[in-house]
């Protein structure tokens, strides 16, 4: 039903003074699915989302918006997406029902704004100055300004940075309901597990390049099928684990106090693993035999260093 | 397929034009209006202005003691000068520059209103404010017995006037603030504002200024809407030509510059 993908983006590039914020990314958005774009800090994440939504000229590549050019045909476009920036956006001197109930007047068909503001929870500070409004409450009222227009592509720019787990699992709700709904959504995060819980596809791209992408189950799959993971306290001796373990296993702290230990996990290797914890001393605060994360996916493709 | 129940089915689409600019005009004006800075620098000091020195003795203006030609005969035409100058200038800097800092003119340009119709919006909520401030500052003037010269003929004169005049602020206010950041707008506008009262014809006559400054000051936009206003309002005279050129000039030449350097984020 949906064979013309709802974005399509070939080679795009894009240089800020000399320095290369997207490289060659190639990605595609199925229609009607949530395409979780995933990166570190400074992948090009909001470089994509702002050329897709016809903010930026691309140096190079081609970039199709419900097969359309961002740039050139930016009018035809502009009421059938929805666009959430990370920051900003609103008068400081705006309430959030005021500003919500304007840009829903900017559009043909609105949702009713009353139930959306209850929604995102909104209710309590429909009154209050935009200024004056937690940076949680101004994300949820970003969400709501993209999706009141009933647009037919949302485009969410890390739409859960700084919220509480209550805000987050609001806004997941909705984006799961937009699906539902037939919207087409892209949605940027650095948190894998948002990505894995929400997206049909996960594209994971670093340094302004697409380093992987499909179903988040099959990234999951694949290298290092098994694993057992526990916490404990940091600095324990691995070397001395992985002397206790199978050949061909490993054993590696990822960060203090959490480890992972990788091979053929069956029966015999949680036995290793838990009387090596009792000769040590250790009782783990959590010991998990679970199959790879996107987490781990993501720290193998991109490394681990801070960037 | 979307079901009554189903809340976010697309159904998406632009509003009518005229509904869209409407919406954007009434948020804009409700946002100057709520903002207690640019009141005091569109209405407050204005007022002042008109009431300290149309009432007290406290400058040597022209018209003291002169028979026919009161004091607020001389300032009324100059203080609606200057309301111009407050809301088309330094109020539209001031805000479309933090609303660039902030954002919001990049949230608008995804929106389905196009640029044109938020600079239409932007230019019919900078009206309606001159409006009410023409109300309010030629209401204090008579009370201050004020009587100005000239029937229709001057009215059309006046309202020709005051629009070449919001032209030419608005182009120039505008390219402050699509060019400078949103502090140095700020900065920026304020003292331009204070200078152009000062220097501008508004309450200091320019024949006070030694010729070769005055040459200068006359060209200002400021000074041929206040001395185009004084030439109808207070001598009765024909329409102002020569300050209606002055001000078309200013206007092209803002507007242009503005449309060419205006940055959007």
């Amino acid at each position: 039903m949906h064979s013309e993908p709802a974005v399509k983006i070939a080679g795009l590039v894009k240089r800020y003074a000399g320095k290369t914020a997207v490289d060659g990314l190639d990605l595609r958005l199925a229609a009607g699915q949530v395409t979780g774009v995933l990166g570190p800090n400074g992948a090009g994440k909001t470089t994509t989302v702002e050329i897709c939504a016809g903010f930026r000229h691309p140096d190079a590549g081609d970039v199709r918006v419900l097969g359309r050019d961002p740039l050139a045909e930016a009018a035809a476009l502009r009421p059938r997406i929805g666009v959430m920036l990370q920051q900003g956006g609103v008068y400081p001197g705006a309430r959030a029902a005021e500003m919500l109930r304007h840009i829903a007047a900017l559009h043909a068909h609105p949702l009713p704004v009353e139930p959306l503001i209850e929604r995102l929870g909104l209710g309590s500070c429909g009154r209050t100055p935009y200024r004056r409004l937690s940076g949680g409450q101004q994300q949820r009222l970003a969400l709501a300004m993209a999706v009141v227009g009933r647009p037919e592509l949302v485009f969410l720019d890390e739409p859960t940075a700084g919220l509480d787990p209550q805000a987050r699992h609001a806004t997941w709700e909705l984006i799961r309901q937009l699906r539902t709904d037939g919207v087409t959504v892209l949605l940027t995060t650095h948190h894998m597990a948002e990505a894995e819980e929400l997206s049909d596809e996960v594209a994971i791209i670093d340094a302004g390049r697409r380093i992987a992408s499909g179903p988040p189950e099959e990234l999951c799959r694949g290298g290092a099928e098994n694993s057992l993971r526990f916490t404990g306290r940091p600095g324990l001796d691995v070397v001395s684990l992985l002397k206790a373990l199978p050949r061909q296993s490993t054993a590696v702290e990822l960060t203090p106090g959490a480890y992972r230990v990788t091979g053929d996990v069956d029966p015999q290797l949680l036995a290793t693993v838990t009387s090596w914890c009792a000769q040590n001393g250790v009782l783990p605060h959590s010991l998990t035999v679970e199959r790879r994360t996107l987490e781990d996916v993501f720290l193998e493709l991109t490394g681990k260093e801070l960037r | 397929m979307a079901t009554g129940e189903s809340t976010f089915a697309p159904a998406a689409g632009a509003a009518p034009l005229p509904r869209m600019i409407r919406a954007q005009a009434a948020l804009e004006t409700r946002m100057l209006l709520r903002h207690g800075e640019q009141l005091l620098l569109t209405v407050v000091i204005p007022t002042l202005l008109l009431v300290l020195f149309g009432g007290v003795d406290l400058v040597d203006l022209p018209g003291d003691g002169a028979g026919d030609s009161s004091r607020v005969d001389y300032l009324a035409p100059g203080v609606l000068a200057l309301a111009v100058l407050s809301t088309a200038f330094t109020g539209q800097a001031i805000s479309t520059g933090f609303e660039r800092r902030y954002g919001v003119l990049k949230r608008l340009g995804v929106s389905p209103l196009p640029r044109w119709g938020l600079m239409t919006a932007k230019t019919l909520s900078v009206l309606a404010i001159e409006a009410l401030q023409v109300v309010l500052l030629t209401s204090v003037a008579f009370a201050l017995g004020w009587s100005p010269r000239g029937g229709a003929p001057a009215v059309l004169a006046v309202l020709l006037l005051l629009v070449a005049g919001t032209a030419a602020f608005s182009g120039l206010g505008l390219l402050m603030a699509g060019t400078l950041r949103a502090e140095a707008t700020l900065a920026a506008a304020n003292l331009v504002f204070i200078l152009l009262l000062v220097g501008g014809g508004v309450v200091v006559p320019l024949d006070k200024f030694p010729d070769p400054v005055r040459g200068v000051l006359e060209l200002l936009p400021i000074s041929a809407l206040s001395e185009g206003l004084r030439e109808v309002l207070r001598h009765g005279a024909g329409m102002p030509w020569g300050e209606l050129v002055l001000l078309a000039v200013w206007a092209v030449l803002g507007l242009t510059a503005a449309a060419r350097f205006f940055r959007w984020d």
